[in-house]
């Protein structure tokens, strides 16, 4: 009797195509069982009302205007980087290296201001930031995809590799520069003079480095849907065997867009130190170029999806944040909520690609 | 076993099912949560502008022994003035030495608070420009060096005569090693003590020099070794350079760096360890003498009465001893010498009544000559020159000229290693 032919209580099959409002009621639900199971989390373990704890995450960010502001600086930081992600991604080339070559960005524009400051006009020191970044984001990015591209290495260990060797760089540079003598931290640079800093539009530091990130994202939509390289990229990505039998050059295209990779990151470097920090500290970049990543690839390489998962992630970083000082409580609570929510949300994209099928109870009727 | 696997499946989803329906229940509906997503802004934390509001800004969080040590400080004064957690008195952590300090401190100007300390060296150009454009608020930055030379009302450094509980806790050490030689475990010229520092910086410099003279006051015959760490806060480096220590043959240690890596290095080693920044009992019962510590809730409770109050803070302040900001943890009867507690009493009582000074030029030497006059840095004006004769009467004065230490001298009997490898 039991011989019969077994239905298992649950298979798996991959879905053809899903409709979009479908899509989205899927990650709507994920969304909402998120939140309920960090409410038992909140209710049974630390006994604060879940609902309290929600209006504080949303507080943390659009509590005031400063805030506001806050959280779209922060929001554009980490969009520039995913940005500069996404064009490698899609060519299947894992670029781990985002927080080196952002890094290697801060690095350039922060030499210029301490080596040149004085001797050089304003309006030269700013382009020479910007170039000095730029070209320092480029290296670090151009250097794997180069021996990707002539000796085929491994360039996800290479990428992660050049982050570390970026933040020792930048940990000996910051003793070679310190502020006071022996203290290992570089401070703010030119605090009194200005010199490197990017002029504030309207009295307000943070509307330039958002602006630039949505031209960003708006230009690299283009790019990657429209343009000629965009569609090389995403052939080399898709076979690089047709790729290659099409007539792309396969190793240009690798360097092209790994100098455009980190040419962009090191633009976001560039505007941390002279729009924001003002600084060099071998944690500036914060995470970002691994963050980066998962906006990427949540977003599907869509740069205006990419504006929503950015600012999902940094929503749910600044609000963990207001949680710990509203709550008295350290980090660690809030980045459990974070994980959860994050689990649930990368868990959905599970049920938007494959189909759950129940085993029907007719059939053990028949058994 | 068929059925028992169906049993299972169906006791996971009975789980399941009811740790949901608890859920519903308890927050009020399940679609509760994401509806509030409707109204952003809804919480701001406004509150009457006549109710007074303190915050706390660290660099890490309560795991680290150094940020625990103001945390603690600012909840016991901030209790104290009937002030409530999350309502007026707030604490934001793991802040960076970079604009995330600027912000939090702008974003505790929004919530009202009248007056907001900050805890990490780096974190001082932050607040100073935080305080430039704020100058209705308070801020008081621990351990910085600039408000004596910038000058701007609301802007106040503090520290504390914290060489002063280094050189007591240096007695225990001193007594600790006695012991060791009277009972023959070493000879007298093995008494080397070893020291995990952060940074070569006058901080630090101040207090292991500190530490090592109160050693020698009871021990004449003690050296030490020291070995750099580069960070406040890195445990393994901080237990590697523990243990690269007790290698080298270190009989005592002691560091000024914020995690546990040194003190459980020495409970495994079994070797003695005098703490820094509260006691490690708890962690180490066998090895823990006693601990040095800065206990900021009096200041915080000056800085904060006085902002109340409308009165001036100093630009500068230094805690004492006699304020109650220098103490030292209970000794650990189990690990100390006999005759500690007697010991640092009376070096203590010396101490307060001006009977000694720690940094006595008659009691150590540079290049094997007697020092008569240096000039430390103190106006630090990223100058690099050395501008002020610290030394008056055969002592260096410490903390005196600006609350943040700059005794930076490396004298005889102890050896720099260099950095943990």
């Amino acid at each position: 009797m039991y011989n019969t032919i077994k239905t298992p209580l649950v298979h798996i099959t991959r879905r053809k195509d899903i409709v979009w409002y479908r899509a989205w009621l899927i990650r709507i639900l994920a969304i909402v069982l998120a939140l309920i199971l960090c409410g038992i989390i909140t209710t049974f373990v630390v006994h604060i009302n879940p609902i309290e704890v929600y209006k504080t995450m949303i507080s943390g960010n659009f509590g005031t205007t400063r805030k506001i502001w806050f959280m779209g600086q922060d929001l554009a930081t980490l969009l520039i980087i995913s940005l500069a992600l996404a064009p490698a991604f899609r060519m299947r080339f894992w670029n781990l290296g985002g927080d080196g070559q952002a890094l290697m960005g801060c690095f350039g524009a922060a030499a210029c201001m301490i080596l040149f400051s004085g001797s050089v006009p304003n309006w030269l020191m700013l382009i020479m930031m910007f170039a000095a970044a730029l070209f320092c984001g480029m290296l670090w990015a151009v250097i794997p995809a180069f021996f990707k591209a002539k000796w085929n290495t491994n360039e996800t260990l290479f990428t992660l590799m050049m982050n570390y060797l970026a933040t020792q760089i930048i940990a000996f540079f910051v003793v070679v520069w310190e502020n006071p003598k022996g203290s290992s931290k570089i401070g703010i640079i030119n605090q009194r003079s200005r010199i490197g800093w990017l002029p504030e539009i309207g009295g307000n530091k943070y509307i330039l480095i958002i602006i630039v990130a949505i031209v960003l994202a708006v230009v690299m939509f283009i790019y990657m849907r429209y343009s000629k390289h965009g569609y090389e990229i995403a052939v080399v990505g898709e076979s690089e065997p047709t790729a290659r039998y099409v007539g792309i050059k396969v190793k240009k295209v690798i360097l092209r867009t790994l100098l455009l990779s980190g040419a962009i990151c090191g633009l976001a470097g560039f505007l941390m130190v002279s729009s924001t920090n003002h600084t060099l500290t071998t944690t500036l970049v914060g995470g970002r170029g691994f963050t980066g990543v998962m906006v990427a690839w949540l977003a599907k390489f869509n740069p205006f999806f990419m504006i929503l998962t950015s600012f999902l992630l940094v929503f749910l970083n600044r609000g963990a944040s207001e949680i710990s000082t509203m709550f008295g409580f350290n980090d660690s609570f809030g980045a459990i909520l974070t994980g959860i929510i994050l689990f649930f949300i990368i868990g959905c994209e599970f049920f938007l690609n494959y189909e759950m099928h129940f085993r029907k109870r007719a059939k053990k009727e028949v058994e | 076993m068929k059925s028992l696997k169906k049993v299972l499946a169906l006791v996971l989803v009975a789980i399941f099912a009811v740790g949901m329906l608890a859920a519903c229940g308890k927050s009020g509906g399940g679609d509760e949560p994401a509806g509030s997503g409707a109204a952003p802004g809804g919480s701001g934390a406004v509150a009457p502008a006549s109710e007074f509001k303190a915050g706390l800004i660290c660099l890490h969080d309560e795991n680290s022994t150094y940020d625990l040590n103001f945390i603690n400080g600012f909840k016991e004064a901030c209790e104290a003035m009937g002030l409530v957690e999350g309502e007026t008195y707030f604490i934001k952590t793991n802040k960076g030495e970079n604009e995330e300090c600027y912000q939090a401190a702008s974003e505790m100007v929004d919530m009202g608070c009248n007056v907001i300390f900050a805890d990490s060296f780096g974190h001082e150009d932050y607040i100073l420009q935080a305080a430039i454009e704020n100058p209705d608020v308070q801020f008081c930055h621990a351990t910085g060096t600039k408000a004596h030379t910038e000058k701007v009302a609301n802007y106040h450094n503090a520290f504390a005569s914290i060489y002063e509980g280094r050189y007591l806790a240096g007695i225990a050490a001193g007594l600790k090693l006695n012991e060791m030689i009277d009972s023959g475990k070493i000879t007298a010229d093995k008494a080397v003590m070893g020291y995990v520092g952060a940074y070569p910086y006058a901080e630090v410099k101040s207090g292991y020099t500190s530490f090592y003279l109160g050693a020698k006051s009871v021990c004449p015959s003690v050296t030490m070794q020291v070995t750099f760490t580069n960070s406040w806060y890195d445990e393994t480096l901080e237990k590697t350079g523990a243990q690269t220590l007790i290698d080298n043959g270190c009989v005592l240690i002691s560091q000024h760096a914020d995690s546990m890596g040194a003190p459980t290095a020495c409970e495994a080693a079994n070797v003695p360890n005098i703490s820094y920044n509260g006691s490690t009992v708890a962690a180490c019962p066998n090895t823990f003498i006693v601990s040095s510590r800065i206990n900021w809730a009096p200041y915080f409770t000056y800085a904060m009465q006085a902002t109340k109050d409308g009165t001036p803070i100093d630009y500068d302040y230094v805690g004492t001893i006699e304020t109650g900001s220098v103490v030292l943890t209970d000794i650990n009867e189990a690990a100390a010498a006999p005759g500690t507690a007697e010991a640092i009493e009376a070096a203590k009582a010396d101490l307060v009544s001006g009977a000694t000074n720690v940094f006595d030029t008659a009691n150590f030497t540079v290049g094997g000559q007697k020092l008569d006059s240096y000039l430390a840095d103190v106006d630090d004006m990223g100058d690099f020159q050395p501008e002020t004769e610290v030394i008056e009467n055969g002592v260096f004065k410490e903390s005196v000229f600006r609350s943040a230490p700059y005794f930076d001298i490396d004298i005889d009997g102890i050896t720099i290693l260099g950095d943990v490898q």
